[in-house]
């Protein structure tokens, strides 16, 4: 019989090892424990440009992540992007005059929103609207358009040069 | 023409080999209920096919986990984002290497003994004199290991990965100085339960039916002499081999292959 219960021993350490291996992934590895249904609230805000905004990407403010984008859809009356955002039901006395921005986390990496700058006396609640909002700003874009510059610049000196011969 | 018969004959074996294979599944299927009334058996069974198992998983996915945290290590320090490499360790861990390097182990070490088992028991005529006893086999002898494989891998290959995340822990930030703050929060941030976690363990729960039945199959109908176990039990590691890597492919195709 002291063998049977050895071998129950066994499997019971065996299957609590599994089970709770699959907890460590859950809670541990993966961002279920960030992942909160039902205490949130949903604001929206809406951007020229969205950039690489993806949905689950970070909603932060002062760099704490509050939030994640719940949805990006494309409104085709105004040409804007409208990003509908969960923010964690804690935080919810961020002023309703805040304003939202896409950033992007170091020079290659994800983009996010981030909110902030705001003064109000009333807060963001569910189903509020952001009215000031700075949009992604594009690396090739932003590129072009100092290489455009630059390359101006340099025809305008050298025009300045000829004028003086 | 005789290229066309030996075709032909090849054919018509495989495919009633899979006829048998398929007929064979659905008797274990439905032996299953006489299992969940004797659950002794199934105790057992877990102890050969899933304790026994717990050592090789176990230092297996350290060594690999370890590896993995060098390795990313190396490439990521190049790009200066080292501190992505929890992010790496965990999702080729559990996306992939979890799932589909535990199920290659588990045929090595659980389905091979599975396989010879059944095979020395044919062999032997132990199964033949269980029928006579009016004893079912499949029922007695069968259903019991293909549970208990089926319940195992889903297990071992979780603790694969949440072992070989701590070893790449170990070594990223133990030995290579990554932050280890870093490792976690990044490894947090980017790997998502439903789309991660639960796939890795979809793959490994068909993995371990997979192999279960090839090994169950492959000892039940091996030709009941000493050579026959052998090349039974060689089956049994080289169609599961195939049979894991092919189907990580489609089910990695079907999970990861929109985004």
């Amino acid at each position: 019989m002291s063998h049977t219960h050895t071998q129950d021993t066994l499997v019971g350490l065996f299957v609590a090892t599994g089970i709770a291996s699959l907890f460590f992934l859950g809670l541990q590895v993966s961002n279920l424990s960030s992942f909160s249904h039902g205490n949130t609230f949903e604001i929206t805000a809406r951007f020229s440009n969205s950039g690489g905004l993806k949905v689950k990407s970070a909603v932060s403010a002062a760099g704490v992540k509050i939030g994640s984008v719940k949805a990006i859809t494309f409104d085709p009356k105004t040409y804007e992007s409208v990003v509908k955002m969960d923010i964690n039901a804690q935080y919810k006395t961020l002023p309703d005059d805040s304003s939202a921005s896409v950033y992007t986390a170091g020079l290659l990496g994800e983009q996010y929103v981030s909110l902030g700058g705001g003064g109000s006396d009333e807060y963001l609640k569910n189903g509020s609207k952001i009215e000031i909002t700075n949009s992604a700003i594009i690396l090739e874009k932003a590129l072009g358009q100092f290489l455009f510059k630059s390359a101006e610049e340099k025809k305008g000196s050298g025009d300045d040069k000829k004028g003086k011969k | 023409m005789e290229f066309f018969r030996y075709l032909g004959a090849s054919t018509r074996t495989s495919f009633t080999k899979l006829g048998r294979a398929s007929f064979f599944l659905i008797s274990i299927l439905s032996g299953i209920s006489s299992v969940i009334v004797r659950p002794r058996l199934l105790l057992k069974q877990l102890h050969s096919v899933g304790v026994l198992s717990f050592l090789i998983i176990t230092i297996s996915g350290l060594f690999v986990g370890m590896v993995l945290g060098l390795q990313g290590f190396y490439i990521l320090s190049r790009f200066g984002a080292e501190e992505t490499l929890g992010v790496m360790v965990a999702a080729s861990l559990v996306r992939e290497l979890g799932p589909v390097v535990a199920a290659l182990l588990f045929a090595g070490r659980a389905g091979s003994a599975l396989t010879a088992e059944i095979g020395l028991m044919k062999a032997t005529e132990q199964l033949s004199g269980m029928e006579m006893m009016a004893i079912d086999p499949i029922k007695r002898i069968i259903s019991p290991r293909f549970l208990a494989g089926f319940l195992s891998m889903p297990l071992l290959a979780a603790l694969f990965s949440a072992v070989g995340i701590i070893g790449g822990q170990m070594v990223g930030s133990g030995l290579l100085g990554v932050d280890d703050g870093a490792y976690w929060s990044q490894m947090r941030a980017n790997l998502d339960f439903q789309g991660d976690i639960i796939n890795g363990v979809i793959k490994s729960v068909v993995f371990g039916f997979v192999t279960s039945w090839i090994a169950l199959f492959e000892g039940y109908d091996a030709i009941p002499t000493a050579e026959g176990v052998s090349r039974a039990t060689t089956r049994t590691v080289v169609n599961s081999a195939f049979s894991i890597l092919g189907l990580d492919f489609i089910l990695t195709a079907l999970m990861f292959g929109d985004n």
